[in-house]
């Protein structure tokens, strides 16, 4: 029970990643994929911040009277994580917007059926 | 102020000032010459640092002067130093090459951002190789990957868009499972930095935890280097992308993923654990020739030659992984070279192809009947890399090959050798059949006037030319340096 | 528990074929997940994925989605592969965490080896409250310099795709479609007046005061692009270029990395390594200050910059 509880978070967080990789590679919506895409490392960031909690700590902002605080490396990596996935984003809804009016579909199996007769 | 100290990391944030700068510049051709002189800066710096890390062995830089795992290192060995040397070397060769490819393939107004982003995606590759930060090397594989993407997508056919758009979504899983990887081994060992990782894995090592994170990092690695059967991104991706970027790409972008392979197997997790606990070497074989065997079969059946030429690097990939798989000195030593050389024969090859284009305005096989004679220099020059990349003697394709088959003689795998041999006659065969429809068949009847590329295109491939005669003949710096850091790797004497 | 309720959004997400509930849902999990760094003691994640997950996320793949379409086509294949792949996945790092240090114990090797001094020596180093910003902006400063490169990266990429053709488009028209519906609101455009100043104030607050609580440069950057969309929604696009023209975006996507490196090369010139700012001034702590204030800078403007530039990238494109 113990290990149930202790590892609640990261099988949660394990669930929501999967979830998030199953709509990438499951699905042939183009948009819908990069929703999966950052569901996925949303994920991933859950499972970092989890790693950094300590139990009966606080933020890791000093003040006086407060001796235990949170891990701020998974922070400071996840911060950096973040921007990079909304990097990724941006440029892969481009892609889909300019995709789009190359081939009039978000489809995938419409672009392949596009392409197929050389 | 010493500069020589700040060396490695001036290798890296001249690029990285210089892409924004870059962008500021409306010029294209002003953009191209900036370019071009950053890179050959880059590449001096480059040539420098292999001949410092030669010297007095391996040079580090704490970035912030912040002490090692608090602050990020910047950590140059051999391996780095000779994958730094590749990096740069072949984006100052291409460079030059795209003056006027790239006038020609990209619109006038968007020309000093391909400029800008070239530079970023040379910044990213060299910022993985250089550190000595797991989290840090992550944070450069985004930057070569969303520039990479960006890049592949300005192709003229609309398919560049969608295989741009394929391999954002799978370099995208790759980076995320490299991600998940790193956070994982943090967790067990509390640091980033990788010599402190290794310091502090043993410890934690007979843990499904740590076990894990390694089955994360090498799929998401494989997805990045393009290991079959993780490759589906790289065919379309190189087909469909302008000539420059697909010279560039193919000779650096899956080196550096190679490299990333071997800084996590061997200077992280340590070859015993890869090895003997995980026993990645028979997967790594058997993925090998795998991607030795079918891609080079696909590879007979291609009509676009640029697409030929991109399974053929899902092949050679694996010819590098081979040499890794043995774990041993010979091998890794056959592997590491065969960076260095396969990266002379793609950027020969592809640049080769983008002279083609750049007079033709296709790169299907059934357009190059009778181009034997109407652009002798760059035919030439197709056939000599095609040589080297079947592995004829006197290329470097030779030098690999013999010494992949020593490793495996040397291991006691002799089907192996034969197998390797083998594959070199299905290259023989796709090259072939370029070589004959280029000299053996009557040019088509529309009988359009086509002259020889312009110098300015001929140089850059000639140079990759007999830079892949010069190191099949005297092979004293490359296999030396390669042999040097295989065994740097293994932690043996070489 | 918060997680839950992120566990039936993301179901509901894979299962919805309607794009644009599925967007709202992705914002909903993005402030969910958001609230779970809260009570993780993550403020400063929390405050990031609020703004970008929820914020800008989510406008992007709006303004997508009024491009593209609505409506996801049934898939036609079979969704045994994938699923068999996501379970392997799934099922090994399961595996994986069974030899985890359990969730929050403070004896963990994370929290041993290298975030204790961190914790201990940062304010006689770096002498910051906010350890987040002390680690973010200095001891690993220099992750952040390659953040800020991504974003610019990002713009640049979204640039090159979006940019150029189909200009006509663009200016014009844009009385017509985007912006339309809110646009002739008179109660809307006086809110708007009064709130944007205030959303500015609040992004540059956001920006200085990142050393003391949550907050610094990238969170600063991406509220005063929230208040930049919001005027762009509220009076058009051509109204918005004209306070803020690409050109002018693009000069200041490029300058505030070129401030971060600058920085980072007068850290060279004074005699220290890169990035280091214990030498900008007679006292490293004076130093350190001086250098965060000047990276953060760089970062808002970069961040603010380009996000403006891709929304303005992305509505442009409205037919």
């Amino acid at each position: 029970m113990a290990t149930v509880l202790g590892l609640y978070n990261y099988w949660i967080a394990i669930f929501l990643m999967m979830a998030g990789f199953y709509v990438v590679i499951a699905h042939g919506n183009l948009v819908k994929k990069i929703v999966g895409l950052s569901i996925f490392q949303v994920a991933v960031f859950i499972l970092y911040i989890s790693m950094g909690k300590v139990q009966g700590g606080s933020a890791p902002i000093l003040a006086a009277g407060v001796t235990s605080y949170s891990n701020p490396l998974p922070h400071v990596l996840i911060l950096t994580a973040i921007v990079v996935g909304v990097a990724t984003i941006a440029l892969g809804l481009a892609l889909v917007i300019r995709i789009n009016e190359a081939y009039g579909t978000v489809e995938e199996d419409n672009i392949h059926s596009q392409d197929e007769p050389e | 102020m010493q500069l020589g100290q700040h060396l490695p990391v001036l290798q890296v944030v001249i690029p990285l000032l210089s892409a924004p700068l870059c962008l500021l510049l409306r010029n294209g051709r002003l953009a191209w010459m900036f370019t071009l002189a950053v890179s050959w800066l880059v590449l001096a710096g480059a040539v420098w640092l292999l001949l410092q890390v030669l010297a007095h062995g391996t040079v580090s830089y704490a970035l912030g002067a912040w002490p090692a795992p608090w602050g990020i290192e910047y950590h140059v060995d051999h391996v780095s130093a000779f994958v730094l040397l590749i990096v740069s070397g072949i984006s100052a060769v291409v460079l030059p090459f795209a003056g006027i490819s790239v006038a020609r393939e990209i619109p006038a107004d968007r020309v000093s951002l391909f400029y800008t982003l070239y530079l970023l995606c040379l910044t990213g590759l060299l910022g993985i190789v250089i550190t000595g930060d797991a989290f840090n090397l992550f944070v450069f594989l985004e930057i070569s990957a969303l520039s990479s993407y960006a890049l592949i997508s300005q192709g003229r056919d609309r398919r560049a868009l969608t295989a741009s758009y394929h391999y954002l979504i799978l370099g995208t899983i790759g980076a995320t499972f490299i991600l998940i990887g790193v956070g994982l081994l943090y967790m067990m060992t509390g640091t980033l930095n990788m010599q402190d990782i290794a310091v502090r894995l043993p410890a934690v090592t007979d843990t499904r935890t740590v076990r894990t994170a390694f089955a994360f990092l090498i799929v998401g690695i494989s997805l990045k280097l393009a290991l079959f059967p993780l490759h589906l991104w790289l065919p379309n991706a190189y087909t469909y992308a302008p000539s420059v970027v697909t010279a560039f790409l193919a000779a650096t972008a899956t080196k550096v993923g190679v490299y990333v392979l071997l800084r996590f197997v061997f200077t992280i997790f340590g070859a015993a654990f890869a090895f003997q606990v995980m026993s990645l070497g028979p997967i790594l074989l058997v993925l090998a020739l795998l991607a030795i065997f079918s891609a080079s079969t696909v590879a007979i059946f291609q009509d676009n030659l640029k697409r030929m030429l991109a399974y053929s690097s899902v092949a050679q990939i694996g010819y590098m992984v081979l040499g890794i798989s043995f774990a041993s000195l010979t091998g890794l030593t056959a592997g590491i070279l065969h960076l260095f050389n396969h990266a002379l024969m793609k950027g020969a090859l592809f640049l080769a192809l983008g002279a083609v284009f750049y007079q033709l305005g296709t790169v299907q096989l059934t357009q190059l009947r009778g181009l034997g004679r109407r652009m002798p220099w760059t035919m030439a020059a197709i056939v000599i890399g095609g040589l080297s990349l079947v592995g004829v003697p006197l290329t470097v394709g030779f030098i690999s090959k013999w010494y992949l088959i020593l490793a495996a003689l040397e291991s006691g795998w002799w089907p192996v050798a034969v197998l390797v041999l083998l594959g070199s006659l299905l290259a023989m065969v796709y090259v072939g059949r370029l070589v004959e429809t280029a000299y053996f068949h009557a040019p088509p009847e529309d009988d359009r006037e086509v002259r020889e590329a312009p110098l300015s295109l001929l140089l850059p491939i000639w140079i990759l030319i007999l830079a892949n005669l010069y190191f099949g003949i005297d092979t004293s710096l490359t296999v030396g340096v390669a042999r040097q850091a295989a065994a740097l790797l293994l932690g043996v004497s070489p | 528990m918060l997680l839950s309720f992120l566990a039936i959004t993301t179901i509901a997400v894979v299962r919805l074929r309607d794009l644009f509930a599925v967007v709202m849902l992705f914002g909903i999990f993005s402030l969910l997940s958001a609230a779970i760094f809260v009570t993780l003691d993550a403020v400063d994640v929390a405050f990031t994925e609020a703004a970008v997950g929820a914020g800008i996320s989510t406008v992007l793949m709006l303004a997508t989605l009024t491009l593209t379409t609505r409506t996801e086509s049934p898939p036609r294949h079979g969704t045994l592969l994938p699923l068999l792949v996501v379970c392997v996945t799934g099922g090994a790092l399961v595996y994986g965490t069974l030899d985890m240090p359990r969730f929050g114990d403070p004896q963990a090797p994370i929290h041993q080896h290298v975030a204790p001094r961190y914790l201990q020596d940062s304010p006689a180093e770096i002498g910051l409250p906010n350890v987040v910003t002390s680690v973010l902006a200095s001891y690993r400063g220099y992750d952040t310099l390659g953040e800020v490169t991504v974003i610019f990266t990002a713009g640049a990429g979204v640039l090159m795709l979006l940019g150029a053709i189909r200009r006509r488009t663009a200016c014009c028209d844009d009385t017509g479609k985007g912006g339309s519906a809110v646009n002739h609101n008179l109660v809307l455009r006086v809110v708007a007046k009064i709130l944007i100043p205030f959303v500015l104030l609040f992004a540059l607050y956001v920006q200085f005061h990142g050393d003391f609580g949550p907050g610094g440069g990238f969170q600063a950057g991406v509220i005063f692009a929230a208040a930049f969309i919001l005027y762009t929604l509220i009076f058009g696009l051509a109204a918005a270029r004209a306070v803020a023209s690409p050109g002018v975006l693009r000069v200041l996507s490029a300058l505030g990395v070129l401030l971060f490196a600058g920085v980072g090369l007068a850290g060279i010139f004074a005699g220290g390594d890169f990035l280091d700012y214990g030498v900008l001034a007679s006292h490293p702590v004076a130093g350190q200050h001086l250098g965060i204030l000047l990276i953060e800078l760089g970062v808002g403007t970069t961040v603010a910059a380009v996000m403006i530039m891709i929304f303005y990238l992305f509505a442009g494109r409205t037919r």
